[in-house]
Order: structure tokens, then C-alpha cells, then sequence
């Protein structure tokens, strides 16, 4: 589950699904003075500056870049694992993730966007231990 | 800084394997002692390359039990953990002891123990090396392969069957590897139906889960031929790193590391990707072994595939890449397989690869670790005393 308001500089990967109070939690990326964005935030960006916003990439549609079905999962893994990569239009500023896909019916260039899960893969079935990140987060859906 | 020479190499048959870490670890060890003429305590610093012994056998310390084992004390050692490139940044390491004057007998042993896990648990200590982000939806190794793969085809209209003939090239070059852990050919037709295992990419387009060691030995090339009449030089070694976010890098189908690593190499031995003549490079995975190709300077990006297709990389080849069967037939024990690498480059540039043998004075090793987050790129050049 999601750890409440995370510091944009926080780069241990529960930044992901930040929790605002809303009924959804938030698919938080981080914005530095250059403008440039990264998903995940780091404690420092491109141009080497500390974060100074976020951004709210729920309110996005992203275009699939490319995509793959594993099937070999590792333990706690769905199986098959639909996983892309997308990339959202900030007003004109390019931000990719990764995460999983709702489907294996995908092209590239298919517009996609996020939705929500509690549990993207079951903690403490692999070798990470549980409690050092979040496992919840967004998977990519393809829009209607 | 003194220039280095390395003057004994060793490897163990990769494979499943009985030992464990430290058997591994010892037969190579041992094996390059001889190979080297040196005694075990004549070694001043013990270098152990390897990513997860912890993780896979519960085992840790694996250097000082080394040195114990080859009767190296007092030795000075360390362990070199850079995931799957940890042999080649173990052959920096080694490099820099020797050069900087610290050491005049180093020894660098690569190994790993890894197939009394599951498939799936290796990939999940393999996956560990992600980022919290990429490890929650289950992305590993071959999954950043796949995506990878299906980007480069569709970037640079490259057919499918370009993938599958790296695999086959590379299996037909192990067969003549008494070290590889798979000694036989396959034909395109099994590879491109092989399981699905990361669409696009099939069951051959992967290395496989691999026990095994290897090793190598250095001193100053001032002292080389007290110990061999024919040995080589460290031309040009360097490391780089990547994101650890895979997705965040400008062009996914580009691995900087190996681009910023080589071109350093490069400087450093003042040579040029025509002058190579033998090449090693990473292909954990069929795509990676077209990335590296045009990254190290070998072909223009997005041509990597059509050297493959033309036949340039074959044994027979304008240049010869993979000549060891590469991890994909030889094996990938992860923190064996860069110093494994410069194995088979030491043996073609001294005239002891047998069947293998190809026409080479200097020849490069490629070690990628993680999905091209860390890369070490080594140049080496024959010397005959």
C-alpha cells in the first residue's frame, strides 16, 4: 500500500503511489527547475537540481513505446506479465515509466492510461524484503 | 603508472556443476596458478569478482576463504560485486593494482553458484538489481530484454530472424568450447519456435543459469617475461554506468555505458574499433550482442543486425564476435563471465585457442552488468617476447 505524502526526493521507490487523502493515491513524478520530469522522482534530476514540484501523472494519457509478456515470472509475479513502457506528454515535457499493462493486446503507439492497484506483486514472496518499498502502483490500461 | 601484462588465465567448466562457490572458486584459482608458474603466496592481491554468493548460497567472505584456500596469505583481497559485470570491473581492479604500482602479482577469480536455485529465483536475485519502481511490477532482466528487442525491430527494421542467428552463430562457436556448458548447434528453425519466454524474444534468445569460475593473473609488463614467453597487455581498460532507471535513458536502444566505457578504452590503448580483431561481448541476451556491436563502434547504430545477416561476425568472419560460444552457449555464472571473457580473448591473442583460433593481435571483452547500468570494456593486445 501507498506511504503517504512522499518527499520528491525520495528514491527508495515509495514515492510511487503517494497518498493525497483522495480515494485514489497519486502516480507522483517529480519536476526540477530545468522542467525536466522523472518518474520515479530522484533526489536529484538531470541537470543535477533537488526536485522543486510534482506532478500528478494520473491526469495523463501516455503512448506505449514498446511492450513485452513475460512468462517467466519471478516468485510472487502475476504470469503472463504484460509490462511496457510509456511516455507521457507534462505540457510539452516528455515522462517515461515502466509498469505493468492491463493486456497483452498492445501496439506501439497505442495511447494508454493509468489505473490504479493495490498490489502490484505479492510482498515477500521474492528475495526484497516487504518492507522496503511500496507495492502498490499504476498499470497501463489502453483508453477506450 | 606501469603498463600490465596478464601472463595466466583459467577457467572451470561452466555448467551445473557439484561444488560450491568456494570449490569453484579454488579449482579456477588453482588452475591459473599453474597456468601463470606462480606459487599461491607469492600473490599480493586476491581479487574476487562475483554478484550474489550471499544471496544464492548463504555463503559470504568468499575472498578471505580464497586466499586461504590457494595459500595466498597474507594477501591483500576484496570482493568486486557489479552485478553481472563484476568480472570486468574485477579486471579494472586488478588493472589498477598492478598499475599503480600497489601490487606485483595480482590475481582476479570470477565465480558463481546459481543452478541449485529455480529458474525463477535466479531471475528474482537477478532482479533485484532494479529499481524500487521496476521491481514491484515484476520487470527483470528479460522482460527489459523483450521490450528492448520489440523497439530495436520495429526502430530500424530489423527482421526477427537476426536475433535468432546470433544464437545460432553462437552455439555453433561453443561447440569447439570444452569449457561451454552447451556444446551443440541449433538450427534457425528451433530457435524462432523455441517458447516465448519475453515476446519477441524465445527460450534461445537467453543464456542460461550457469555454475562456474575463471581466472586470470597480472603483473607489470616489465616483469612478464620472467613468467611467460607469450602473455598480453592491458591496453585500455574503463567502466561506466548508466541510469538505474532503465526506462529514463534518451534512447532505450542505446547503452551509454558501453559507448562512454569503449570510447575511454579506446583513448586509453589508442586504438580504434577498426583495429580489433576478436571480440567478447555480453549477449546474456540475443539483442544485447547487436546494442554492443554499433555502441563499441562496430557498425552505425541500427546496422548491428545486418553484420550478423552478412556473415562479419561469424569465426570466418571480417570480425569474430563470440568466439567462446559467448554466454549464450558457454554459460553466464554471473560474476565469472566478464573475467571468462577475457579468458578466451588472453587465449586467441597467445595462439591457445585450438579449434576456435582465429588470426587476432588485439581483441576486446564487453561485461555489462544489470541491463547496461554498468559496462566495463577491456582492450588487449598479443605481445610475443
Amino acid at each position: 500500500m501507498s506511504d503517504g505524502q512522499p518527499d520528491p526526493a525520495d528514491d527508495t521507490g515509495r514515492e510511487a503511489a503517494g497518498d493525497t487523502g483522495d480515494a485514489t493515491p497519486t502516480f507522483e513524478a517529480a519536476r526540477y527547475p530545468d522542467g525536466s520530469i522523472t518518474y520515479p522522482p530522484h533526489p536529484v534530476g538531470p541537470g543535477g537540481e533537488a526536485p522543486v514540484g510534482t506532478v500528478d501523472l494520473r491526469d495523463y494519457t501516455a503512448e506505449v513505446v514498446t511492450w513485452t509478456t513475460s512468462q517467466a515470472s519471478p516468485p510472487g509475479v502475476r504470469e503472463p506479465n504484460h509490462v511496457a513502457i510509456v511516455e507521457f506528454d507534462v505540457d510539452g515535457e516528455p515522462v517515461r515509466a515502466v509498469g505493468q499493462a492491463t493486456t497483452g493486446d498492445l501496439e506501439i503507439g497505442d495511447e494508454v492510461e493509468p489505473v490504479y492497484s493495490e498490489e502490484l506483486r505479492e510482498p515477500g514472496a521474492g528475495i526484497r524484503e516487504p518492507a522496503s518499498q511500496s507495492w502498490d502502483g499504476f498499470r497501463f490500461r489502453p483508453t477506450e | 603508472m606501469e603498463d600490465v601484462a596478464v601472463i595466466g588465465a583459467s577457467m572451470t567448466r561452466f555448467g551445473q556443476r557439484e561444488g560450491w562457490i568456494r570449490d569453484l572458486l579454488a579449482e579456477a584459482g588453482r588452475e591459473c596458478l599453474d597456468d601463470a608458474g606462480v606459487a599461491g603466496d607469492a600473490v599480493e592481491h586476491l581479487y574476487v569478482s562475483n554478484m550474489a554468493s550471499g544471496e544464492f548460497e548463504g555463503q559470504t567472505g568468499v575472498p578471505n576463504a580464497l586466499a586461504h584456500d590457494l595459500g595466498a596469505l597474507p594477501a591483500y583481497t576484496a570482493r568486486i560485486d557489479q552485478t553481472s559485470s563484476s568480472g570486468g570491473a574485477g579486471i579494472y581492479a586488478a588493472w589498477q593494482s598492478v598499475a599503480s604500482g600497489a601490487s606485483d602479482l595480482t590475481m582476479l577469480v570470477g565465480g558463481e553458484k546459481m543452478t541449485h536455485r529455480t529458474t525463477a529465483e535466479a531471475t528474482d536475485v537477478i532482479a533485484s538489481l532494479t529499481h524500487p519502481c521496476e521491481y514491484k511490477h515484476g520487470v527483470t532482466l528479460p522482460s527489459f530484454a523483450g521490450l528492448t528487442a520489440r523497439l530495436y525491430l520495429d526502430a530500424y527494421d530489423a527482421p526477427r530472424e537476426s536475433l535468432g542467428k546470433v544464437a545460432v552463430k553462437n552455439h555453433r562457436n561453443g561447440v569447439d568450447n570444452p569449457h561451454a556448458q552447451f556444446r551443440e548447434e541449433v538450427d534457425l528453425e528451433t530457435v524462432l519456435n523455441s517458447p516465448v519466454v519475453a515476446d519477441p524474444l524465445r527460450l534461445y534468445d537467453f543464456c542460461p543459469i550457469t555454475d562456474g569460475s575463471a581466472a586470470l593473473a597480472f603483473c607489470p609488463r616489465s616483469d612478464a617475461e620472467e613468467y611467460a614467453d607469450e602473455y598480453v597487455e592491458v591496453a585500455g581498460v574503463a567502466g561506466a554506468t548508466d541510469t538505474h532507471v532503465v526506462h529514463e535513458r534518451a534512447d532505450p536502444t542505446t547503452m551509454r555505458g558501453v559507448v562512454e566505457s569503449s570510447d575511454r578504452a579506446y583513448g586509453m590503448a589508442g586504438l580504434s574499433p577498426d583495429d580489433v580483431d576478436v571480440a567478447e561481448l555480453h549477449d546474456m541476451f540475443s539483442i544485447l550482442e547487436f546494442l554492443q556491436f554499433e555502441d563499441l563502434g562496430f557498425a552505425e547504430k541500427g546496422e548491428g543486425w545486418r553484420a550478423v545477416e552478412a556473415g562479419r561476425t561469424d569465426r570466418d568472419g571480417e570480425l569474430p564476435v563470440n568466439t567462446s560460444g559467448g554466454l549464450k552457449s558457454k554459460g553466464h555464472p554471473l560474476g565469472a563471465s566478464g573475467v571468462a571473457q577475457a579468458y578466451e580473448i588472453y587465449r586467441q591473442l597467445v595462439g591457445d585457442a585450438g579449434d576456435r583460433q582465429v588470426n587476432a593481435d588485439v581483441g576486446l571483452a564487453c561485461n555489462v552488468g544489470g541491463f547496461g547500468n554498468c559496462v566495463t570494456t577491456t582492450i588487449f593486445e598479443g605481445v610475443e617476447a
